[in-house]
């Protein structure tokens, strides 16, 4: 069986709302990664993606910049992550992504980092700075050997000669990134530019992230896509007291329209 | 020796444009337009205008009697530190100033470090009417005071950054950052021979012009086709770049000399190829201090303009190649070379520039050899520190 049918099989039997949320391993506390895995699957969260803590995020706003310094802090590896992730099949079915940038994949070696993914059942990797050309030439062979998907971003300002492109080479969805920016501004959505990529009828289902932090913006990029990645917002949520208590509340205010209570 | 990038921006093993989508339209925009607008007719005129006139070029190959007689060769001093604004930095931003304004942007964006290149981007800014957004760290602001006061004066917005360890590499991301959240109205000015391809390419081909004027005034003063050696600091390595540049298919001897900090095995160092191992950082491959699970160590130098824990994909592949020799000088090897030049030459050198004067001290020369230091900068900005020392001896 497939790893990666985790993904494919959810895309199979849920066609939209896909609702997946992303948090940094090692926040708040070292030990928390499990704790909020199974929480986030019982609060009925489709897919989730582990990002791993990185010293540089480029791509990031202060929210995750924070929680990935918290974390490195913390004492937070990817060997320890993995050490972490052993025996999380037992429980969690969901497919699980991993996010990160390259630098730290690449110290621990591609085929070694792939290996340890296929042993645990990771089904999915996102790696917003390792451009395609390279994937295409150096590393592809190594993703399919594993059996692991690797998800591409794009953008509304990315061509459609580029998104086929991108397209032909991800694996699993196509993270759509709901305007050109880093993680946790609000999102500006391109309505246009959404037609005109679900119109190239892609192979892959395609999930906004980007901005994406209550239920009003969930249901918008629902509307254009086949559902979406909450990142930032989670992660203040994870930033009160009991973390991990906040996480069903805050998983059922993206899935339902809040109700003032007196 | 192929010391260009190749068609992916990479100089053997190293460079490339790791990059996030979102930044691919810039890095694409750029990648399509630079060499051809660098070198149309009407560019190469008015950047030549302005390095002469405006900057002062060609800065002078000095002959120093005091260091060639105490080394036993004939000594050379290329004098950037005469340049406007008082370093190399400034062949850099003029040039890319002018490719901003062929492609139409409005805003110009730069990281800092010591804040020489943030001066020399505001400066440009300055000249060329443009918005001017810096990103600097804020212990860098805070011990770089008189920098940020220049940039502020010359019209610049300062930008204190607060994530990581609010050093250079901290400015550079929140640049990216910038950059990516304004990709169409802006350009980024990177301050060295580092990044995502082709910056590496650019600021190195703006810089090279100091290793044409070397070739021309060894040739007019010595007679020589060549120079024996040509010496400079790296940090990121523009300057070295720019030295280097047309002598690396030649025999001369590439010196490049990097910041031991504290000594090799202090832990506080910013000697990359020593301490480096391959690695991603700021959209490239390169050599990289780092720790054994991928995050990038902060380094040390006294000099704030070597202070950078990476070197850009150019050098990582000479140094791997052999093509240039590495030699690691400390803080204090740095200053004392730096007080010399001030007693016996009446020059006062910047801290990076007293690292590759310091080098001397590391070589055997043949008595009619040729040896060039590029003097990337003047001591003003270090002032403090120098100070500091003196009081001490």
């Amino acid at each position: 069986m497939k790893n990666t049918n985790r993904i494919h099989n959810l895309f199979q039997t849920k066609k939209k709302n896909i609702l997946s949320i992303f948090f940094t391993a090692g926040f708040p506390e070292i030990s928390n990664t499990v704790a909020i895995l199974k929480e986030l699957q019982n609060s009925g969260v489709d897919i989730v993606e582990i990002g791993i803590p990185f010293s540089d995020p480029i791509a990031d706003g202060p929210v995750i910049q924070q929680s990935n310094q918290r974390a490195l802090e913390n004492g937070m590896t990817l060997n320890l992550l993995f050490e972490q992730l052993k025996d999380i099949r037992k429980e969690i079915k969901i497919p699980i992504l991993l996010m990160g940038y390259i630098n730290p994949v690449y110290q621990m070696g591609i085929e070694n980092f792939l290996k340890k993914c296929s042993d645990i059942g990771i089904d999915g990797v996102i790696i917003p700075d390792l451009p395609p050309e390279i994937y295409e030439e150096q590393y592809k062979t190594f993703f399919k050997q594993a059996n692991i998907a690797n998800v591409f971003l794009i953008t509304p300002k990315t061509s459609s000669e580029r998104i086929t492109y991108l397209d032909s080479l991800s694996e699993g969805f196509i993270y759509l990134v709901s305007s050109s920016g880093t993680t946790g501004k609000d999102a500006q959505f391109h309505e246009k530019e959404y037609l005109r990529i679900r119109s190239m009828n892609l192979r892959n289902s395609l999930l906004i992230g980007f901005g994406i932090s209550n239920y009003a913006s969930f249901q918008k990029a629902c509307h254009s896509a086949d559902g979406a990645i909450v990142g930032s917002a989670f992660i203040k949520a994870l930033q009160k007291e009991r973390p991990i208590e906040q996480i069903t509340p805050f998983i059922n205010s993206l899935l339902k329209p809040q109700t003032v209570t007196g | 020796m192929n010391h260009t990038a190749n068609s992916k921006g990479f100089y053997g093993n190293f460079g490339g444009a790791f990059i996030p989508e979102m930044l691919f339209p810039n890095i694409d925009e750029l990648k399509r337009v630079y060499l051809q607008t660098i070198n149309e007719p009407s560019f190469q005129k008015e950047l030549k205008v302005l390095l002469n006139d405006f900057v002062g070029r060609p800065s002078p190959l000095y002959y120093s009697r005091n260091l060639s007689e105490k080394h036993s060769a004939n000594i050379y001093l290329k004098r950037e530190d005469l340049n406007h604004t008082g370093a190399h930095k400034i062949n850099n931003t003029l040039g890319q100033i002018l490719l901003a304004k062929r492609l139409g942007k409005k805003r110009i964006i730069a990281e800092t470090g010591a804040g020489q290149h943030g001066v020399a981007t505001a400066t440009v800014c300055a000249l060329m009417n443009m918005e001017c957004i810096v990103y600097m760290g804020k212990v860098d602001t805070e011990r770089q005071m008189p920098n940020v006061e220049r940039m502020k004066l010359l019209g610049a917005t300062v930008v204190p950054v607060t994530s990581g360890s609010q050093t250079l590499k901290d400015a550079t991301n929140e640049a990216i950052r910038d950059w990516i959240n304004n990709p169409e109205n802006t350009h980024y000015i990177i301050g060295s021979v580092v990044g995502p391809h082709p910056y590496p390419e650019i600021v190195t081909l703006f810089q090279a012009v100091i290793s044409k004027e070397i070739k021309e005034q060894v040739k007019e003063k010595t007679g020589k086709e060549y120079p024996d050696y040509v010496i400079a600091c790296v940090g990121g390595g523009s300057n070295a770049a720019g030295a280097f540049y047309h002598f690396i298919d030649t025999d001369v001897k590439l010196i490049a000399v990097e910041a031991a900090g504290l000594g090799l095995q202090s832990g506080k160092s910013a000697a990359t190829t020593a301490l480096g191992q391959p690695g991603i950082l700021h959209g490239s491959k390169t050599l990289l201090m780092q720790t054994e699970d991928g995050q990038v160590v902060e380094p040390h130098s006294i000099s704030a303009g070597l202070d950078y824990p990476g070197i850009g994909p150019l050098h990582a592949h000479l140094f791997e190649t052999g093509k240039a020799k590495f030699l690691y000088v400390t803080d204090e090897e740095a200053i004392n070379a730096g007080l010399e030049l001030t007693r016996t030459e009446g020059i006062i050198p910047a801290l990076e520039s007293a690292h590759a004067l310091s080098a001397l001290n590391q070589l055997t020369f043949k008595k009619d050899d040729i040896v060039v230091i590029n003097l990337s900068g003047r001591g003003d900005k270090d002032m403090l520190t120098y100070l500091e020392h003196y009081k001490n001896i």
